[in-house]
């Protein structure tokens, strides 16, 4: 099998579907629904998330979301931002699943505005209640192995820590922890939170994981087509390189021309 | 119920005057809202899709109608 061969069969399966870009991208924050589906298409996404919001009564002729980005061709993973206990997620996504008719869901519990940081105990006791209702929850979560442990056994499809707190941009703060999960993980695992630019997307796929979610880096960006297509290129790039297996570190130089034949 | 036969609910936290014995998708309809792309809790349950056009609005009733929005 050629190299080429082996990236077009490097998919990743999360609740018995299979996707082959590892890159989830937000729809939040964009200047308008025409860059959004620009950036959507550049970053080569086939998963998007959503958010669930009540309809404009006043103004239901407002153009919308779907019809720039098409949930039949993109995946819609709805999620439950703004929700600081179990029983708002729940509810929720009880909503988002008779909206969309899919059971593949994001949840994300959190614990107060100002980090964002979610609330562990709270996304413990909704990622069961979900299993239970019949939902497929990737959970986003704090960067700790043994809760991501735990997320699994309830049930979470997939596990997805923070590298850093939501909108961000700082990067994945710790390096260790994230690598940790993925060790320990029998489900996928992306980090989702806390990318700023392209290298801190590499990092996180260099590190193993199944794949980075991220919204603000691109949306953010001053050009948020041109990082959108930075972020796919990073992706891949962090896959390959951890595929092919990085050199050793050193301490001290190694020649790369050989000494033999010196004149 | 007033006199006129009309109904008082709560649709997103506004309050609605609605005419009486109508369905939910006929709500739906008179705020110019397409049910294929909304989802209605009514007083704290979910409403299946398929039952819109059966279940019928009373007076007093909650709603919450939501849609996908751009999101992180």
């Amino acid at each position: 099998m050629t190299a080429q061969q082996d990236i077009k069969a490097d998919t990743w399966t999360v609740a018995g579907r299979t996707f082959t870009s590892r890159l989830i991208v937000g729809t939040g924050k964009y200047k308008n629904f025409e860059e959004n589906a620009a950036a959507v298409g550049a970053s080569g996404a086939e998963i998007v998330t959503v958010a669930v919001r009540r309809v404009n009564v006043s103004d239901p002729g407002q153009p919308r979301l779907t019809d720039f980005i098409d949930p039949k061709k993109i995946t819609y993973l709805p999620n439950t931002a703004g929700c600081f206990t179990a029983e708002d997620a729940i509810r929720t996504l009880r909503l988002a699943r008779e909206a969309g008719g899919w059971n593949l869901v994001k949840l994300e519990v959190l614990g107060e505005a100002k980090t964002l940081y979610p609330d562990m105990r709270e996304t413990l006791r909704a990622t069961e209640a979900l299993v239970k209702e019949g939902f497929e929850p990737m959970v986003y979560c704090v960067d700790d192995p043994i809760a991501a442990k735990q997320l699994e056994e309830a049930g979470a499809v997939a596990i997805m820590p923070l590298g850093a707190p939501i909108g961000s941009g700082l990067g994945i703060q710790n390096l260790v922890t994230i690598r940790l999960i993925v060790e320990g993980a029998g489900v996928p695992v992306l980090v989702d939170a806390g990318v700023g630019t392209a290298s801190d997307a590499a990092v996180a796929m260099e590190l193993g994981c199944d794949g980075v979610l991220m919204n603000t880096a691109i949306a953010e960006a001053k050009e948020p087509v041109l990082m959108a297509r930075a972020m796919k290129a990073a992706v891949e790039a962090g896959r390959l390189a951890y595929l092919a297996g990085r050199m050793q570190k050193r301490r001290y130089a190694d020649p790369s021309s050989p000494l033999a034949g010196l004149i | 119920m007033s006199l006129d036969g009309s109904l008082g609910v709560r649709v997103n936290g506004e309050h609605r005057r609605l005419p009486g014995g109508i369905s939910i998708a006929e709500m739906l309809n008179e705020l110019g809202l397409d049910p294929l792309r909304v989802a209605v809790e009514r007083n704290l349950e979910i409403v299946p899709r398929s039952t819109l056009g059966e279940v019928c609005v009373e007076d007093g009733d909650d709603f919450e109608i939501v849609h996908f929005v751009g999101g992180g």
